[in-house]
């Protein structure tokens, strides 16, 4: 150490310091190593394991191995030949036995409707079925496995990965020829579903905005002492637990509640107006929820606006509405883009809310996530349709992260 | 507000009134849903109708002696503990780091540990259902405990980084220079000055865990019941004013954490000599 400070010149000086730095930042890097790691197991494998779910297949290939192969060097021109069908005959036998018929039939319903039962009563037959020729044998358990278009079904279903399920969510679908076609119009729902989901998270965005510029405006200006008062009747609400917030509109919106009552007693309306599990009571009780989340970066915002600048305008002879609009306004910008985008996004993902205020047609993509995997057990659809909706929050919070930072997000 | 000037116009004066009442108005809209479910949970019947017939406690006896609830409201408070001890460990250590000058790539580093606050709820609970079902925590409070971790992490790490923003970093040198070994630094200099942003995220934390319905109601079992699940299932099925009671004990909780932390950033704020 002493020799070497003696015989320092810049370049040690210089490599030491490196070294120091380097040290410093390993530390910093360490601190944050837990949380990274943290994050990375218990939150990003799980989304990656569900965006796998949404392209994986393996119902027919699992349990038909032999069909599976057979059908890999099927011509798709005509109904397979008896080779095809032996195979068929075998995997069904030991499906029967591995209780995997019902799998089979579940996954061939969700492209052909209806053909879940005849896929149970083909394994039942199977078994009696001991000699060639299967094909025949078959033709006459159900016309449907002489259909060409049955087994062009499989053979799509046969790989290990699908687009199905990814094109289900937009309402696409493989036709028989292989070309992506819309699906039958009785059976389109979810650019519906998506269509809504954007309308109604636009409907709140503008109305936070349009309800919350005025109160930021107000909030900001005010003197401390008064606006710090006014900002706790902003904050408690942000604060009370969303679920809290949800039952007491549930409550409110009710046909005998109390909302109905005062507009029965103010003779705004002559009978009792059917709020709850509406569209109308869904978007009130998200704006409700969104609205701090729009005010607050807007209020942080106006609260660096020096007031010199309407004054200067307001000097030089410009209206007051004109030096507002021109001078206060565009500096009001970046909170806006801040708190609109946050909410956008944060409606986009709605689950609680639509479920408990809304009714059937005010379902957003959310509750297609729940009710497939919980009621429908169809995980490939419900992970295809949150894919998208994923991607849809990745790209907005990305456009978030260029336009605001994600260090100016405050809380309260 | 600022006050108008002598030379304001009628039309001002008026547009004025106009903004004023506006104002009123939408903070009539936020608070009013708060205030009006409140004196419900004292409602002698079991409607949600003004005027009130009579008052009664009832309705807080039947959750107070209810063990569906009081076993839904003890195992949110030791969901909502571990998740807040957890999430302290891990968000003020990487806060710690985030907030070094020379840390590479930080605001990438940030977004991707913000993230679950972002992503949308029912998305994480469907891929933890996926991926817990491998592991076997479905069905587990360690499961619940690790999804709420990963959810509210994201607060304590905001929350402590905003209370290391203008954080002098000389105080910290200053101390390694008079010869305090790194803990002692840390303990005497820095943890003094973090503590209010450690205690709003410990508030936060605790909050997004005590009020998560979502990921519950995928990786819980039936009989793990949270308060919130309690309460969601409840109101699903025909909302009662237990539920308005047990939502009135939420409403208090929650203006009790605000005051809180209220208090504490302006004390930060006085620290850290930023004056609001």
């Amino acid at each position: 150490m002493s020799v070497s400070a003696i015989s320092d010149d810049r370049s040690t000086l210089k490599s030491r310091l490196r070294r120091a730095e380097r040290v410093q930042r390993l530390r910093a890097i360490g601190l944050v190593l837990p949380l990274f790691l943290f994050i990375l197991i218990v939150f990003v494998t799980p989304i990656i394991i569900l965006m796998t779910r949404a392209v994986d297949n393996p119902e027919i290939a699992d349990s038909l191995p032999l069909t599976s192969a057979a059908l890999a060097n099927w011509d798709r021109t005509d109904i397979p030949g008896e080779d095809v069908f032996a195979a068929f005959a075998v995997d069904l036998v030991a499906a029967q036995k591995n209780k995997a018929t019902g799998l089979i039939g579940k996954r061939l319903n969700y492209e052909m409707p209806g053909t879940r039962s005849k896929v149970l009563q083909a394994g039942r037959a199977a078994e009696k079925l001991t000699a060639a020729p299967y094909k025949e044998a078959f033709l006459k358990i159900d016309p449907l496995w002489g259909e060409i278009e049955t087994w062009k079904v499989l053979e799509r279903a046969s790989h290990r990965n699908t687009s199905f399920y990814l094109l289900k969510a937009v309402d696409l679908q493989c036709s028989a020829d292989d070309e992506i076609v819309n699906v039958a119009p009785d059976q389109a729902l979810f650019r519906d579903v998506f269509i809504r989901t954007l309308g109604i998270s636009t409907l709140v965005t503008v109305a936070t905005l349009l309800l919350g510029f005025p109160l930021a405006y107000m909030l900001a200006t005010l003197p401390p002492k008064h606006s710090n008062i006014l900002m706790i009747l902003v904050l408690l609400p942000f604060w009370t637990s969303l679920l809290v917030r949800t039952t007491a509109w549930v409550v409110l919106l009710q046909t005998e509640g109390p909302i109905n009552d005062l507009l029965l007693f103010l003779g705004l309306t002559d009978e009792r107006l059917q709020l709850i599990f509406s569209r109308f009571g869904t978007v009130v009780a998200m704006t409700h929820i969104q609205l701090p989340f729009t005010l607050l970066p807007i209020y942080s915002v106006m609260r660096t606006i020096s007031p010199n600048y309407v004054r200067a305008a307001r000097s030089l002879g410009a209206g007051p509405f004109h030096a507002f609009w021109t001078i206060y306004f565009p500096q009001t910008m970046p909170g806006i883009a801040a708190g609109c985008l946050l909410t956008f996004i944060l409606s986009l993902g709605y689950y609680i809310t639509p479920a408990l205020v809304g009714g059937p047609t005010d379902q957003m993509i959310s509750y297609f996530v729940a009710l497939y995997t919980n009621k429908e057990l169809n995980w490939g659809q419900a992970s295809a349709l949150g894919t998208i909706l994923l991607m849809a929050t990745l790209v907005l919070y990305a456009v978030y992260n260029r336009l605001v930072g994600i260090d100016k997000m405050k809380l309260g | 507000m600022m006050a108008l000037p002598p030379y304001a116009s009628p039309l001002e004066r008026l547009w004025r009134v106009a903004f004023i009442l506006l104002c009123a108005l939408v903070l009539l809209f936020l608070i009013s849903p708060i205030l009006a479910i409140m004196p419900l949970s004292f409602n002698s019947e079991p409607y949600f109708t003004y005027p009130m017939p009579g008052l009664s406690m009832k309705w807080y006896a039947d959750f107070f002696q209810d063990p569906r609830w009081l076993d839904s409201v003890r195992a949110s408070v030791f969901i909502a503990v571990c998740t807040t001890g957890l999430s302290m460990v891990f968000g003020t250590l990487a806060a710690l780091g985030l907030s070094r000058s020379n840390f590479p790539h930080r605001a990438l580093v940030m977004a991707f540990l913000i993230s679950p606050m972002i992503v949308p709820v029912v998305i994480t609970a469907v891929g933890m259902y996926l991926f817990f079902a491998t592991l076997g925590f479905n069905n587990t409070y360690f499961g619940i405990i690790l999804a709420h971790t990963a959810l509210a992490t994201p607060f304590v790490v905001i929350t402590v980084t905003a209370t290391l923003i203008g954080f002098d970093q000389s105080l910290i040198r200053a101390g390694a220079s008079l010869g305090a070994p790194p803990m002692t630094v840390f303990r005497k200099v820095t943890f003094p000055l973090i503590l209010p942003g450690m205690i709003s995220g410990a508030l936060f934390a605790f909050i997004t865990s005590f009020d998560e319905v979502v990921v519950v109601l995928f990786i819980a079992s039936p009989d793990q019941r949270t308060l919130p699940k309690q309460m969601f299932s409840g109101i699903r099925e025909q909302i009662s004013p237990t539920i308005a009671a047990a939502a009135t004990l939420l409403i208090i909780s929650a203006a009790l954490m605000l005051v809180t932390v209220e208090l504490l950033r302006r004390r930060s704020e006085r620290l850290r000599g930023i004056s609001s």
